[in-house]
């Protein structure tokens, strides 16, 4: 009986994590689900979600991470056959950067429906005058007209696009 | 009229390039008719192309006329040999494939395009159509060519910056 598992490594940045990674983890014929994978700042940060059969991952991955210096967290992941959810709404959100942009927002959406999806941060612009710039995807419970309201309330300086996908099936 | 078996990836016939339709036959006004009863049974497909169903033939079907959300149209579009002539501008969007069940994913389209066809009795037509309904033709004219929308996947990083609209 297989299980599902949901894999967190994290460590500095270097060429060839996760072909390591990942190559132990087929070796002992566990399979992969989704994946996030991403350099951050100089970390390298990867979220794994891996079918396997009951195995002790912890055991299985001690040798690559000891290696390559990676902290792994192991959480169970019974939900295996979560329903796909599809975002409905695309955000862009960018400002002048200071310290609360991400946490207004996302509080002032969350407020009129928005379930977010999936969510990135940048920082850009000049050292001197840097600039946040966050993309969101996610579904608008309450519908879009809802976060366009919320947006409306929500700082000068920092500017909201709200976009509706509609998503195209052929 | 049959509603036909939708092939999937990685059936190889979806990578094959299709054939131009050279006779306008009963068998071609024929097909044509299952291969929508095919479209209307797969939920919510705004199109069709005949690789879909196995068969290698340079023929589509897009009717964006339905949605929830209306959208610009031409109703329903039966596109046989159909070339696109200009491109202009860029969009992002999510797209699904009836032969690529379970994953959708963002892929970057001509905005605004030309379009030229024969109907089911060979006669030509020609317009221009931009948005949805643009990029519900060039994922049929994909197919034609034996590409998916997985072929032109971007990643989830690459975002375009979606332009406020001045009239």
């Amino acid at each position: 009986m297989k299980s599902w598992s949901l894999l967190t490594l994290v460590g500095a940045d270097q060429a060839g994590i996760v072909a390591r990674v990942t190559e132990s983890l087929a070796a002992a014929d566990c399979e992969l689900g989704e994946t996030s994978m991403m350099r951050m700042g100089c970390n390298f940060a990867m979220m794994l979600r891996v079918s396997h059969d009951n195995q002790d991952l912890d055991g299985l991955l001690e040798n690559v991470c000891a290696d390559l210096n990676l902290h792994l967290h192991v959480d169970e992941d019974a939900d295996g056959a979560c329903a796909i959810t599809e975002p409905d709404v695309n955000i862009t959100v960018y400002g002048a950067d200071r310290s609360g942009i991400v946490a207004e927002v996302t509080n002032s959406l969350a407020a009129a429906g928005l379930n977010i999806i999936d969510l990135e941060t940048a920082i850009a612009g000049t050292k001197d005058k840097p600039i946040y710039i966050m993309t969101i995807e996610g579904q608008a419970l309450q519908g879009v007209d809802a976060l366009n309201d919320a947006a409306a309330k929500i700082s000068k300086g920092v500017e909201l696009n709200i976009v509706p996908i509609q998503t195209l099936r052929a | 009229m049959t509603v036909l078996d939708i092939i999937h990836y990685p059936d190889e016939r979806l990578k094959q390039e299709s054939e131009n339709i050279e006779s306008f036959d009963q068998s071609l006004k024929d097909f044509v008719d299952d291969l929508e009863e095919t479209r209307l049974a797969g939920p919510g497909a705004v199109g069709i192309a005949a690789p879909q169903v196995g068969h290698a033939k340079r023929i589509a079907i897009v009717d964006v006329s339905g949605l929830k959300k209306p959208v610009d149209n031409h109703g329903y579009l039966l596109m046989i040999n159909p070339e696109i002539t200009n491109w202009e501008g860029m969009e992002k969007g999510r797209e699904g494939c009836l032969s690529v069940p379970d994953f959708t994913g963002n892929v970057i389209r001509a905005e605004k395009i030309k379009i030229r066809f024969q109907g089911v009795d060979g006669e030509w037509t020609e317009f221009e159509t931009h948005g949805y309904e643009a990029r519900a033709i060039q994922h049929e004219i994909d197919h034609l060519d034996g590409m998916l929308f997985l072929d032109r996947l971007v990643s989830r990083r690459t975002d375009l910056f979606q332009r406020k609209s001045y009239k």
